[in-house]
């Protein structure tokens, strides 16, 4: 059974996903800050995988995916990063990224990828329901590998009728439209919970209040540009750091990879108690 | 404006390119349009307004020129296509008389835009002030200062510019932003895109918006030498909105040749060029699956052009889906091949070209040319605004 599935079989209250940017704020922070976030008591995770020209973006994913990309990020570095892993985290993972990039990489390449990577299921906001049908649902879900749709407000009813029917996993309902980042206000057309498929809202979701707000409309939420806010302040943390005291540059590697996985993990556990609690 | 195997079919697709690639927050925008666009810009009011405001306030219709001295030097005959005698001094305008009547029609309050040269920002700024509508234009930050008089003019239009400082700062950068701007304001904004790409049916609207072009050039050549078609057509390609509108009426009659002209930058075999159709694989940006300049990872490659209005490294999918079926030719052209040739027009026929256009007068000394042939250059744009860059080069030139 899918991960996801099993999530929600388990689990219809107060779901926590977090998108992260991977290969941000460093290139191999993916590994750190996916068991951070495990321990740490999220349900979800969604991997971001950067895209030169990130539409549905606002500001803060936009930097993050500027970031992971001049860091060096790329599928076959994430896969191989997620591979590691793989035997030893079991939280669901999706991975999530704009089509080109699926594209160039090959579609049975990345589905194969995914398969043997650990990851359970694909958010690609910017491939057309329409074209998936037609032409890689059946490749995806021979693979068991959920494809997640999105829903906006102003989605009319039949369509977002048809959306809940292709989606797997969940529907990832957006607060508001807009792009990633901006700010929200509850609002009824949020929907009421359903008796069909889970639900989880996006977009705006950022702390207590909102993923509170979020829960009581949904089986749960989804919060990245908040998490991604938060990891910036390591960021700068780190880099002042750096410059007071020099000679830590020089350690070697697997203590300093140690030190930053602590470091990660501290993060997401403030980070997730914020939210919860 | 009848259906030819070059219109787009009900998706949006030109063969395997185009389509509608979009995030679900734009889906009712671009359901909006694409199920009225025909209704409207078919019908007899609109018709008329169009071809009114063409008329009496672009000045069409746009002579088409023999350019004697031209002729005699590259020894065939010369017809220029003057779009640079349009109100506002390029194609761009055509566009957005016909798409601010239809965001008129479809109730829209507020305008966006994005621009490169900054030819498109002003074509829509201008029609924005004639019509009292609110006017956001996305620039790249680099282009804010290259094309430093069209932002005036676009400030002085009432228009506000905002520099794009992600990227390369130029005009997929532009794009980006407009492209979130319309995701975050769904309801009362109308995106005038201002060349032949983006989601379906922006490439078919843009290319029916600009098709003036070549239905101007059949009558003109019919007056002008007898019959309403010429040997070749050639004009310069950045999205390929001016190309699409002269190659237009003639893409089915296979005695018409069709060349495009893209920005080499400094050559296609350095990193700094814009040749999306030599250089491209396909992939999908802003929108619609087209030739993309990209690395094997579908990173987009930021591109370069002395020119700002073909410095994009994709381009429209008709110009893809043309140069796939073998209908047209595009040919690579160098900043400093469109720089020679923009000289050459000016000292023998005395007009000042847009660097754009230039890069369509460059193909001229690539091949040998029959004397008894007739071509049609089209004209995209004059060169008021690119003084600055010429006056460098000629400074650099006399030393
Ligand atoms: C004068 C002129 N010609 C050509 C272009 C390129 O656009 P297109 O390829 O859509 O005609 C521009 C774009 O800004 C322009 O200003």
């Amino acid at each position: 059974m899918n991960r996801i599935d099993e999530l929600f079989k388990r689990k219809r209250e107060s779901v926590l996903s977090i998108y992260f940017t991977a290969g941000y704020p460093e290139l191999n922070d993916t590994v750190h800050i996916i068991s951070g976030l495990e321990k740490a008591g999220a349900d979800l995770i969604e991997i971001g995988f950067p895209f030169s020209d990130p539409v549905a973006d606002g500001p803060v994913i936009q930097a993050s995916s500027h970031r992971a990309l001049e860091n060096g990020m790329n599928l076959d570095i994430l896969f191989e990063q997620l591979s590691g892993i793989k035997a030893t985290s079991s939280i669901p993972k999706i991975m999530m990224g704009y089509f080109n990039t699926v594209y160039q990489y090959g579609i049975d390449h990345f589905i194969s990828k995914c398969a043997t990577s650990g990851v359970d299921g694909v958010i690609i906001p910017d491939l057309p329901p329409e074209v998936y049908e037609r032409e890689y649902r059946q490749l995806f879900e021979a693979a068991g590998l959920h494809v997640i749709f999105l829903v906006a407000p102003q989605t009319n009813p039949e369509r977002a009728e048809y959306l809940e029917t292709l989606t797997k996993g969940f529907l990832y309902r957006l607060s508001m439209s807009g792009t990633t980042g901006n700010a929200i206000a509850g609002d009824e057309t949020w929907g009421k919970r359903s008796n069909g498929k889970p639900v989880l809202i996006g977009f705006g979701i950022h702390d207590h209040a909102t993923f509170e707000l979020a829960c009581r409309h949904a089986n749960g939420a989804i919060i990245g540009t908040g998490f991604i806010r938060h990891l910036a302040t390591l960021e700068e943390d780190r880099l002042s750091k750096k410059k007071i005291d020099g000679r830590k540059k020089d350690r070697e590697t697997k203590e300093r990879s140690e030190d930053r996985g602590r470091e990660i993990a501290e993060i997401c556990k403030g980070f997730i108690q914020k939210i919860r609690s | 404006m009848s259906k030819s195997k070059y219109s787009p079919d009900s998706d949006g697709y030109y063969g395997e390119f185009g389509g509608a690639f979009i995030p679900e927050m734009l889906v009712p925008n671009i359901t909006e349009l694409r199920e009225n666009y025909l209704k409207i810009i078919e019908s007899d009011e609109f018709i008329k307004e169009f071809h009114h405001l063409l008329r009496d306030y672009t000045g069409r219709p746009t002579p088409l020129y023999f350019a004697k001295r031209l002729s005699e030097k590259y020894q065939t005959n010369i017809h220029l296509k003057r779009e640079d005698l349009n109100h506002t001094g390029a194609h761009k305008i055509n566009n957005t008389i016909g798409q601010v009547l239809l965001a008129e029609k479809l109730g829209k309050k507020r305008i966006i835009a994005e621009t490169g040269a900054g030819q498109h920002g002003v074509a829509t700024a201008t029609v924005c002030a004639l019509k009292g509508l609110e006017c956001v234009v996305y620039m790249g930050a680099l282009d804010v200062q290259r094309q430093a008089p069209n932002v005036t003019k676009m400030k002085m239009l009432g228009a506000t510019v905002v520099p794009v400082e992600s990227g390369n700062k130029t005009l997929k950068d532009a794009t980006n932003e407009a492209m979130r701007d319309w995701i975050n304001h769904p309801d009362d904004t109308y995106y005038i895109i201002g060349s032949v790409v983006g989601p379906h049916p922006y490439p078919d609207l843009v290319a029916r918006m600009q098709s003036v072009i070549s239905y101007e050039i059949s009558l003109q050549l019919n007056t002008h030498i007898g019959r309403s078609f010429p040997d070749y057509v050639l004009a310069c390609v950045g999205g390929g909105s001016n190309a699409a509108g002269g190659f237009y009426h003639f893409l089915e009659n296979p005695a018409v040749k069709l060349i495009g002209a893209e920005a080499a930058g400094k050559g296609i075999d350095t990193p700094e060029t814009a040749a999306t159709l030599a250089l491209g694989k396909t992939g999908i940006l802003h929108g619609s699956k087209s030739k993309l300049i990209q690395d094997k990872y579908g990173q987009v490659i930021e591109p370069y052009s002395i020119s700002a209005g073909l410095d994009y490294p994709g381009v429209g999918p008709l110009h893809s889906y043309l140069q796939s079926t073998g209908r047209c030719t595009y040919i690579p052209v160098t900043d400093q091949e469109a720089l020679d040739a923009a000289m050459e027009l000016t000292q023998l026929e005395g007009i000042i070209p847009a660097l754009e256009s230039a890069h369509a007068l460059a193909l001229l000394s690539k091949q040998k040319w029959n004397r008894s042939h007739h071509m049609v250059i089209i004209l995209s744009g004059r060169g008021d605004k690119d003084m600055d860059t010429y006056s460098k080069y000629f400074s650099h030139e006399s030393h």
